[in-house]
């Protein structure tokens, strides 16, 4: 199994989040994600600014395989975004939880961290969805 | 369940990732499509290809036989050893496989062709050679390893057996050596100079592994897709079908209409879609911006779809996304791709992107 750092919440569709505190997350694909994917060779981030709502599409990273959308774990505003990445979608690859995040959010709501998968949780949905 | 090709368990031992390909379970990459990518254009990379079939075609009337069942010309073929690559087409014109075929001697021609049409290949093979004199015999009992790069040839020579490297090495391109059980020839899939072999498949682990030991670098089914890509290869099931003319696949310079008596299987229904014209064109296309072409992508001059990817991807060489297209024949040099419901520009190019390590377009 991949890395699942203990410290970070998780979605149901691959997508890690960090809680940085005062109500900014930094979010991003984990390990097993980018693993599935393959190199990336090209990721589409939001603008700051934009308006992030829970389960809607935000991001797009493709890989040399295929495309995929990045869905908004969380309600908030797009507050950053990795713009090494437009260079380098490799950091992705390399460096799923550090270098290759994707955006921060300005949390609607801190509360809503608390429903999300911890790294236990996520482990077993991933390796239920390998087999 | 997938079949597995005897190498399987050692491209397990080097870290592949598996994934199902055409009914069998295949190395898709060992960590890095696009480093495999680079060291076949570099160095040398390795590719286990033995889930393609070999077929054996013996017997007085082979020639003959041949001349009926592929659109390109056997009677070509007059040194021992060189190799044709061909259709072989259904009445309609449509195409059931690609394929390279290799003349031996009068008597003999080897086959290759694709590994997910093997079956259905190998039943229309033995249905057209009814009437003939000709042996038909699928070599399930081989092996083959394509080894493709600037030092694959060099890399390679050292571990063959002393009978067969004198010839191997002095082998000229899209020619085959081969002695009782090992066959090479100088061809493959990639854009690369390098080498084809087919061996016995208990011959393949060890070899396999002394390639690795002599710096060949293992490369799974995603690099060979995007080095045959920039290559200007064609795919079968992306860019022909039994649905799809060669003549709108890029694939005319295949087709041998001389000598005019020549009846092959399709060439009725080629002539009459000749006679008919407005044919497609088979163009390559270059993203003018940001993303990556995918298979299928509608293409548009101005509000009139004219057009559809066929193969897209991202070229590493280039690092631009690249795609084949069949578009209307009056299609402008730029026109637009549609993506995710967004229009980007793309630039007609020619079919070969990239060869023996150079790119061959403007960027």
């Amino acid at each position: 199994m991949s890395n699942v750092p203990a410290d970070l919440k998780y979605t149901n569709s691959h997508e890690w989040v960090r809680d940085e505190g005062d109500g900014i997350v930094t979010i991003g694909i984990t390990d097993h994600a980018q693993e599935l994917l393959g190199d990336l060779v090209f990721v589409e981030l939001p603008e700051v600014g934009a308006n992030a709502e829970t389960g809607s599409e935000i991001a797009v990273v493709e890989s040399v395989k295929a495309a995929s959308d990045v869905y908004s774990p969380l309600n908030g505003e797009v507050v950053e975004v990795n713009e090494a990445l437009a260079d380098a979608p490799e950091q992705v690859n390399d460096s799923a939880y550090e270098d290759g995040w994707l955006f921060k959010l300005k949390l609607a709501d801190t509360g809503a961290l608390d429903a999300l998968m911890n790294a236990e949780a996520y482990t077993a949905h991933a390796e239920s969805e390998d087999h | 369940m997938d079949q597995k090709t005897i190498l399987n368990e050692s491209h397990r031992a080097m870290g592949a990732r598996m994934v199902p390909f055409g009914g069998w379970d295949m190395p898709v990459n060992y960590g890095s499509q696009i480093e495999e990518h680079h060291a076949v254009r570099q160095d040398a990379g390795m590719f286990d290809v033995s889930h393609m079939r070999v077929i054996d075609l013996k017997g007085s009337d082979t020639t003959h036989f041949l001349r009926h069942l592929i659109a390109n010309d056997v009677a070509r073929l007059k040194e021992p050893g060189k190799a044709l690559y061909s259709c072989m087409l259904n009445e309609q014109g449509g195409v059931i496989d690609d394929l390279i075929v290799y003349y031996l001697d009068d008597t003999w021609f080897r086959m290759v062709v694709n590994a997910g049409t093997a079956d259905k290949d190998l039943g229309w093979i033995i249905g057209q050679s009814s009437g003939f004199n000709v042996e038909v015999s699928p070599r399930r009992d081989l092996a083959m390893i394509a080894v493709q790069g600037p030092n694959a040839v060099a890399k390679t020579l050292p571990l063959l057996n002393d009978e067969i490297r004198d010839s191997a090495g002095t082998l000229k391109p899209f020619h085959a050596a081969w002695d009782s059980s090992w066959f090479i020839g100088r061809t493959g899939y990639t854009g690369e100079d390098g080498f084809e072999i087919i061996l016995p498949e208990n011959d393949a682990a060890d070899f396999w592994q002394k390639l690795a030991d002599a710096g060949v670098r293992p490369c799974g089914l995603g690099s060979r897709d995007t080095l045959r890509l920039e290559a200007g290869m064609n795919l079968y099931g992306s860019d022909m079908d039994e649905e799809t003319s060669p003549l709108e696949a890029g694939l005319k310079w295949t087709i041998a209409l001389e000598p005019a008596e020549r009846d092959f299987v399709g060439r009725k229904a080629l002539e009459a879609k000749l006679a008919e014209g407005k044919l497609k064109t088979f163009v390559g296309l270059l993203l003018e911006g940001r993303g990556i072409l995918r298979d299928h992508l509608p293409l548009f001059d101005g509000d009139k779809q004219i057009g559809e990817i066929t193969s897209g991807g991202f070229s590493p060489t280039l690092e631009r996304s690249i795609a084949y297209a069949r578009v209307d024949a009056d299609a402008p040099e730029q026109f637009e791709v549609e993506m995710r419901g967004k229009r980007l520009p793309v630039r007609k190019t020619k079919i070969t992107f990239v060869r023996n390590g150079k790119a061959c377009i403007d960027l």
